[in-house]
């Protein structure tokens, strides 16, 4: 009895899966197009695809690349969460385009492409990242040490890695620092993802660089500036908690321990 | 169509949001609050003149409008240094905020009849 029911529920699994693959969806991707080369204004380009649920953004955006308007310009390498590359604003929030389901995100409704915000535009979906690369740089994101070079490699404990896990988490792809309103009214704040990398080796027990990191963090520009306002802990694709970094750093600098 | 969308942000930029207005609201009556109270130094009838125009409906509303900002700026306040100071502070600030919300709910209906009492006596008949 229960074997023939377990099959039977098993079958119409298996049928409601085939269904779905095999009725594709119409989904309007509404996307945020900007040309400098054909009109000062940006404005937006609805497109109407047919897609699988269960396709990303970036397959959608693929499409309309591939399929139906080659001028389409967006930036992606990997397409699989790593490189960091298509952060974008998708109804509104910052995500990675490779990282969203269209069945996650209402695809009955358009679904509106938009670049990050508080980077300047280039074209279409691409910012110029140089500002946000810029404050990495700044924070001096390598280790520092001083004296010899060690003989062997330079040991930690478990627990000490365990400090600074979640922040050795980041990708780069200014979901973050592009979701600060902060960032978008102060371009010159660092940021959530520079101090994000900051935190990353002032709470390296090899590393000797903590003092000056956290002077340059001390600046008018730096992590004072955070309001907690938590759109970069929501934004964040690797589901780093940036704000709590972002507190600890301050922590840090009030009390000078770290 | 909008030039672009608003970021949709959650509970935390919302909160921060209010706290702002907030924020505002409150300078923006502290400084009319301290320019009537120095009237009294430059006429006492003056000072009589100016605060018997407070008393009416409006006004007695606009009053209950500072008790709700001053009471969210005050609870958002304390959340907000908990946030700062207490190390599970970020962790737990969607489930503080909610908090801020519910004790800003039921001091707002205590504070309903004692803040507009004269309003709803003048309205409503003795």
């Amino acid at each position: 009895m229960s074997t023939a029911t377990v099959e039977n529920n098993h079958s119409a699994a298996l049928d409601t899966a085939e269904n779905a693959a095999s009725h594709l969806i119409t989904i309007t991707l509404r996307v945020r197009r900007f040309n400098p080369e054909i009109a000062a204004e940006a404005s937006w380009v609805d497109y109407q695809l047919q897609m699988d649920p269960k396709e990303r953004i970036l397959d959608a955006l693929h499409k309309v690349k591939w399929e139906i308007d080659g001028t389409l310009t967006f930036r992606r390498s990997c397409a699989h969460g790593i490189c960091g590359s298509d952060a974008m604003r998708i109804n509104g929030r910052n995500r990675l385009a490779c990282k969203t389901l269209l069945k996650d995100i209402n695809p009955g409704k358009p679904i509106t492409v938009e670049p990050i915000k508080g980077l300047t535009v280039l074209k279409d979906l691409v910012v110029d990242m140089e500002p946000f690369f810029q404050a990495y740089r700044d924070v001096m994101p390598f280790l520092i040490t001083k004296g010899n070079e060690p003989m062997r490699e330079r040991l930690q404990s478990a627990q000490d890695r365990e400090r600074f896990d979640d922040t050795t988490k980041c990708i780069l792809c200014a979901a973050c620092t592009s979701s600060c309103p902060v960032f978008w009214n102060d371009g010159q704040y660092f940021g959530p993802a520079a101090i994000v990398n900051a935190h990353r080796f002032i709470f390296d027990s090899r590393d000797e660089g903590a003092e000056q990191r956290l002077e340059i963090l001390n600046d008018r520009e730096g992590v004072w500036r955070c309001r907690t306002t938590f759109n970069c802990t929501d934004a964040c694709p690797r589901g780093i908690e940036v704000t709590k970094a972002i507190q600890e750093v301050k922590r840090a600098l009030i009390t000078r321990r770290i | 169509m909008p030039a672009g969308t608003l970021y949709r942000g959650r509970e935390g930029m919302w909160s921060w949001v209010a706290h702002r207005v907030t924020g505002v609201l409150i300078f923006f009556f502290l400084f009319v609050h301290v320019l009537d109270t120095a009237l009294v130094r430059v006429s006492p009838h003056d000072y009589d003149t100016v605060v018997a125009t407070y008393k009416n409906p409006v006004v007695n509303l606009m009053e209950y409008g500072l008790v709700a900002a001053i009471l969210f700026h005050a609870l958002n306040g304390l959340r907000v240094i908990a946030v700062d100071f207490w190390s599970k502070g970020p962790k737990y600030q969607r489930q503080m905020l909610w908090s801020v919300v519910g004790i800003w709910i039921v001091l707002m209906a205590g504070a309903f009849y004692p803040v507009l009492q004269n309003t709803l006596r003048t309205l409503f008949g003795s």
